[in-house]
């Protein structure tokens, strides 16, 4: 782990450029001092999986003390990999927190949870509050699992908060590191295009998630989670944000083949994937295109627009929970 | 060629254009012989086998035994052979030799947690939690022989064997190392192959 700080140590030196985000980026948390997120680009980097900055290193599981906190670090890491199983009163689809953070919470890009625990508490314009990091992780049940908020206190979120505090083990609160949440890909040449989007889909996405989107199943549990539709995030989730879904797609997917698609395919296909029916936004006012005007109002959000003739925001019918408890 | 024959008489007896019996390797209820690589047929999916044997026939995947066998099987033959062994119960393969816990421990958290230090993904996020597999594309692991994941691993880093959908096993193999493909093979080795007892230790 200490390299890293010297490490740090360089970046700092050499100022700021980012442009990394950090977690659902139209509702990326502002803090009134902006922190240094530097891309240095005399740092060699590591073998890891994306390019430019040496990013920060979690400690492994091996160092996941054996007493009582540990206990705790243990059951959140559980609960990160298998959520429906283990949260399953607040768990309202075929997602788990792994799902769209990558290796359970560690990898960079991938908005991963040491990343989070050193970014809040914090502004957010999502609900214009200071938000701690258990009441973002509420929203993290409420939207991204379609399910309902954990009370604060509860063991759900004690543990969640827990390993996450473990994985940012060594590195400086208040700070935007490398790699934390998803870098969003330079603005597309030509505009996104839902079409052309269909053909990424079709040639890369669909083989995992299905030619429909909804995933596929091994023995009963859910391998390839759901993109669109009654099991998948629904309308209020961060992944809803064509600007998220494409920094999370370009570097992470096809899962192995990180960064292997371009800008413009990345965009399109994000925008493909977020013009489908999903569940209805839990803040909901009635009126999809009220719901719009005070949530969605972004060229990146989908809700309330027409494609293909197609009002976007009815919300998915739900479905029963056909897929749930088969996991493990 | 004369009527077409069942799957379960060419897997017994050959066919007729002079393609040996499968049971001669495979053994006699599809379960394989692990000590000499030869893979468990038994209840894997039809969609998969069928796969194979059109890349044995075309060389997609490369294999001195099966290629020349794949080529004297037609179309039907293939198509009834990959129903017969996908309807077969799900049997482990015998024989196979004996791997230590270290590798197995080791190969349990790439099967789990990947490797992603070095890009690789867990094999347990396309194969399924317990290496069951996932419909035609990505088959059933747990239960094969250490030979023969071993033998596949290598042939998917020397491109031997490149029939895998946009290249993913090719790209994963080669991010492995000897000492990770050997784990990796000890631990999928003792999973069992039937769904009843998904996750179970072979006894």
């Amino acid at each position: 782990m200490r390299p890293v700080l010297s490490v740090r140590a360089v970046v700092l030196v050499l100022g700021l450029v980012g442009t990394v985000t950090v977690f659902a980026s139209d509702d990326a948390p502002r803090h009134p001092i902006q922190l240094a997120q530097a891309t240095p680009t005399s740092v060699p980097t590591t073998g890891a999986a994306s390019a430019s900055a040496p990013h920060f290193q979690p400690p492994p599981d091996s160092a996941i003390p054996d007493d009582d906190f540990g206990t705790e670090v243990k059951l959140g890491q559980a609960i990160f990999n298998g959520t429906s199983a283990l949260a399953a009163p607040f768990v309202g689809n075929s997602l788990r927190c792994a799902s769209c953070h990558l290796d359970a919470g560690r990898l960079p890009h991938s908005a991963p949870l040491w990343s989070a625990y050193l970014t809040y508490p914090a502004y957010r314009s999502k609900n214009k509050h200071v938000n701690t990091l258990a009441e973002r992780m509420q929203g993290c049940f409420r939207y991204s699992m379609n399910g309902k908020a954990p009370p604060l206190g509860d063991k759900v979120l004690v543990a969640l908060e827990s390993y996450a505090f473990f994985l940012a083990k060594g590195a400086p609160v208040g700070a935007k590191l490398a790699g934390g949440g998803y870098p969003i890909p330079p603005q597309p040449v030509l505009t996104m295009d839902f079409n052309r989007g269909a053909k990424v889909f079709e040639q890369k996405c669909s083989l995992c998630h299905g030619v429909d989107g909804q995933g596929q199943s091994s023995n009963g549990a859910v391998v390839f989670p759901p993109l669109w539709g009654p099991m998948s995030f629904n309308w209020g989730a961060g992944m809803g944000s064509i600007k998220n879904a494409a920094g999370f797609i370009k570097a992470n997917m096809p899962l192995s083949q990180g960064n292997t698609l371009s800008d413009q395919e990345a965009w399109d296909v994000a925008k493909f994937v977020d013009s489908h029916e999903r569940p209805q936004d839990p803040r909901f006012t009635g009126s999809i295109a009220d719901t719009r005007k005070q949530h969605h109002d972004s060229p990146n959000d989908m809700y309330g627009q027409t494609v293909n003739g197609q009002l976007l925001g009815k919300g998915s019918a739900p479905q029963a929970k056909v897929r749930k408890g088969s996991a493990q | 060629m004369a009527g077409a024959q069942t799957g379960e008489q060419i897997a017994m007896s050959g066919n007729a254009a002079g393609a040996p019996a499968c049971v001669t390797c495979h053994g006699p209820v599809g379960q394989g012989q692990g000590a000499a690589g030869f893979p468990r047929l038994a209840g894997m999916n039809a969609g998969y086998l069928a796969a194979q044997l059109r890349s044995f026939q075309d060389a997609t995947r490369v294999n001195p035994l099966m290629g020349p066998v794949a080529k004297l099987l037609s179309a039907s033959d293939a198509k009834v052979l990959a129903a017969y062994y996908a309807a077969l119960p799900a049997i482990d393969a015998t024989g196979d030799a004996a791997a230590s816990d270290a590798a197995v421990a080791a190969g349990e958290s790439l099967a789990k947690n990947g490797n992603w230090n070095h890009g690789v993904p867990a094999c347990s996020q396309c194969h399924g939690a317990t290496g069951l597999g996932v419909g035609a594309t990505f088959p059933k692991i747990a239960g094969q022989s250490v030979d023969y994941i071993s033998n596949q691993l290598q042939a998917w880093k020397a491109g031997t064997r490149r029939n895998d959908p946009m290249g993913l096993m090719h790209g994963i193999a080669l991010k492995l190392s000897a000492t990770d493909v050997n784990a990796v093979a000890a631990y999928y080795a003792i999973l069992s192959s039937a769904p009843a007892s998904k996750g179970s230790i072979k006894p």
